[in-house]
């Protein structure tokens, strides 16, 4: 299952997001990394150290495109000026697949920077896939929409968020990008099951999944990506790959970053649940007489 | 309760989306207390509460407001935290209140446009214009760090055309050649030594890295960035060019001809005019200090230099240099 159309056909293993902080030791190290993540917007520049990076490496790894502000889900329409410099990086990485988060930010063309959530309803599943429709015709190459992790919800919404999620890729044709660590946030700062969620999407859709960490506070949970994978949703991964399959893993850490040994060894982590899911070969049986 | 609280209760069209991402967009933009929590009324005194309520669901811990404060708050310490990141050298000249002042009516007043918070403060300079009393009585000096640290900004990643080559030089004479200079060099004529400001403010400056692909930032901008108040530059004439060069950021201090000639040459003088230009810039005070060194020589000194650094290309039609940042 992990190589389908939405992640281009491909059987990545475990990434890491590439991270300032990091640049020297990679470089310089070259450490065995299956794939790298990389936030489009960082690179969608006109010159200078971001793209010189960038291209030292391309030459050693494969990197897969991960955007932050195309807004899928904002009633504005595409900002082509975006498009244009996302398709100029995707000719230049070669991107199997890219994604972005099926959310909103922007409205009359001023951006809050922030991924907020939609209102579940099929109205706006309708825009968000016709958005999502757009952009893939446009960068020619398949894309994967993200859950985010929400701390409000709408009077708004018809429908619960993984309906919404499936309303949104079934109408777009297109991939999901799972995270499970948003799932698990979302569902305790709303109170639902987030194997509910797990069990109840299209998982031949899935074409990366998306593992983090996040922060307690008293009545809430933040989705920082400045901690190690917690337990629960380590748990939720190996749930959300019996049913997908091995699937393209990533960790993202973007806060309170340690060194890349140490996020490195985070990810691999990943490693245990992914063998688990891989089908052992059936024992020959024993031909009479051998 | 107004028509446009009722109609964020349903959203049915790509127009009631719309307007419920106004409402929300309009909560989130609006500036946090001094205690950075959400405020709890507008300025026609209508309840936040209220209006949180009308589109979004309390849940058995939190209400309305607090769900959305998470992301008031969020969208401040985000913006803020990134034209702090940018203008360290003007937070440095006008003090952390001061500067979250100024950063938050900005932000107001501008709110970004740009898919990428890279581009937050290109208007700032606009914004102090319009709006000069957010850095009285440092005006001069607080501008001058302002186009200083915004033209490394476009030295950092702004585009890099082709270096024109000798070949290409050789065709055309003084009288008819025009050169046009890379993008990613800025020209600044200051009034104060805010290079040397700045290198003593980054001294000073504990590393912190913005987060990358995280949607929430849980914490203010740090306010403990200074040590200790630095003793703000004198006046002082000074002509920079911020450049990078492999792909690292270089300041270099220019001569008053030499400024003149390059911000002649960007202007689209030919070579010859920008040459005419650079002499009649060059005081004698300048010249005194440069005995020995007549205007030719300087001037294929610099040519070289400028060359070997591959700031000459085509020249560019389209450019319309401002009166200060050329």
């Amino acid at each position: 299952m992990p190589a389908n159309s939405f992640n281009g056909f491909t059987d990545y293993g475990i990434g890491i997001g590439l991270r300032v902080p990091h640049y020297r030791h990679i470089l310089s190290e070259k450490p065995v990394v299956d794939w790298f993540e990389i936030i489009s917007e960082n690179f969608m520049v006109e010159g200078g150290r971001p793209l010189e990076v960038l291209d030292e490496i391309l030459e050693q790894y494969r990197v897969v495109q991960h955007g932050v502000a195309m807004y899928f889900g904002s009633a504005d329409r595409l900002n082509k000026e975006h498009l244009k410099r996302l398709k100029r990086l995707v000719k230049r990485t070669k991107t199997p697949w890219l994604s972005d988060h099926l959310c909103w930010g922007s409205v009359d063309g001023r951006y809050t920077h922030d991924l907020l959530p939609m209102p579940y309803t099929f109205a706006a599943a309708k825009v968000t896939a016709e958005r999502i429709r757009q952009a893939r015709d446009y960068l020619e190459v398949p894309v994967c929409v993200e859950n985010v992790s929400s701390y409000a919800e709408y009077h708004a919404s018809e429908m619960t968020e993984w309906e919404f999620l499936c309303e949104v890729v079934e109408h777009a044709d297109c991939g999901i990008l799972l995270d499970v660590n948003n799932i698990y946030v979302s569902s305790q700062n709303h109170g639902f099951n987030p194997y509910d969620y797990l069990d109840n999407i299209p998982h031949h859709r899935v074409g990366q999944i998306h593992i983090a960490g996040h922060s307690k506070f008293e009545k809430y949970i933040l989705d920082t990506h400045d901690h190690p994978v917690l337990d629960p949703v380590w748990k939720m991964y190996g749930h959300a790959l019996k049913k997908t399959g091995p699937t393209a893993t990533l960790l993202e850490w973007d806060d309170s970053i340690p060194s890349f040994d140490e996020v490195h060894r985070e990810a691999l982590k990943a490693t245990t649940f992914i063998e688990a899911t891989i089908p052992t070969k059936p024992k020959k049986p024993k031909t009479p007489g051998a | 309760m107004n028509k446009a609280l009722l109609s964020t209760n349903r959203v049915q069209s790509e127009s009631d989306l719309r307007e419920l991402q106004r409402q929300m967009t309009g909560m989130l933009f609006r500036p946090l207390n001094s205690a950075w929590k959400m405020q709890r009324k507008t300025e026609g005194g209508e309840s936040i509460s209220d209006l949180a309520e009308s589109f979004i669901k309390p849940n058995n811990r939190l209400t309305s407001f607090e769900r959305l404060e998470i992301y008031n708050r969020c969208y401040w310490f985000r913006v803020l935290d990134s034209l702090y990141d940018d203008f360290p050298g003007l937070l440095a000249i006008l003090g952390n209140r001061k500067f979250l002042k100024l950063a938050t009516a900005y932000l107001i007043q501008y709110p970004s446009e740009s898919f990428t918070l890279r581009n937050l403060g290109s208007r700032l300079e606009q914004f102090l214009t319009e709006e000069p009393d957010w850095i009285a009585p440092h005006n001069e000096v607080a501008l001058d760090m302002l186009r200083f640290e915004w033209a490394q900004i476009v030295a950092f990643d702004g585009p890099a055309r082709k270096p024109i080559t000798p070949r290409e030089l050789q065709k055309q004479t003084p009288a008819t050649l025009r050169l046009g200079l890379q993008p990613y060099l800025s020209l600044l004529a200051l009034d104060h030594a805010v290079d040397q400001y700045f290198i003593a403010v980054k001294n000073q400056e504990t590393d912190g890295l913005r987060s990358e692909a995280s949607n929430t930032s849980d914490t203010a901008p740090d306010q403990s960035r200074r040590k200790k108040r630095l003793r703000l530059p004198k006046p002082e004439k000074i002509h920079l060019a911020v450049h990078r060069h492999d792909n690292m950021l270089y300041t270099k201090r220019l001569e008053p001809a030499a400024f003149a000639l390059l911000t002649a040459l960007r202007q689209g003088a030919t070579l010859e005019a920008a040459c005419e230009t650079a002499i009649a810039a060059d005081t004698s005070k300048v010249r005194k200090a440069k005995a020995g060194h007549d205007f030719p020589q300087r001037l294929t000194e610099w040519f070289a230099d400028w060359s070997s650094l591959g700031w000459f290309t085509q020249p560019d039609s389209k450019t319309t240099p401002s009166k200060t940042s050329l």
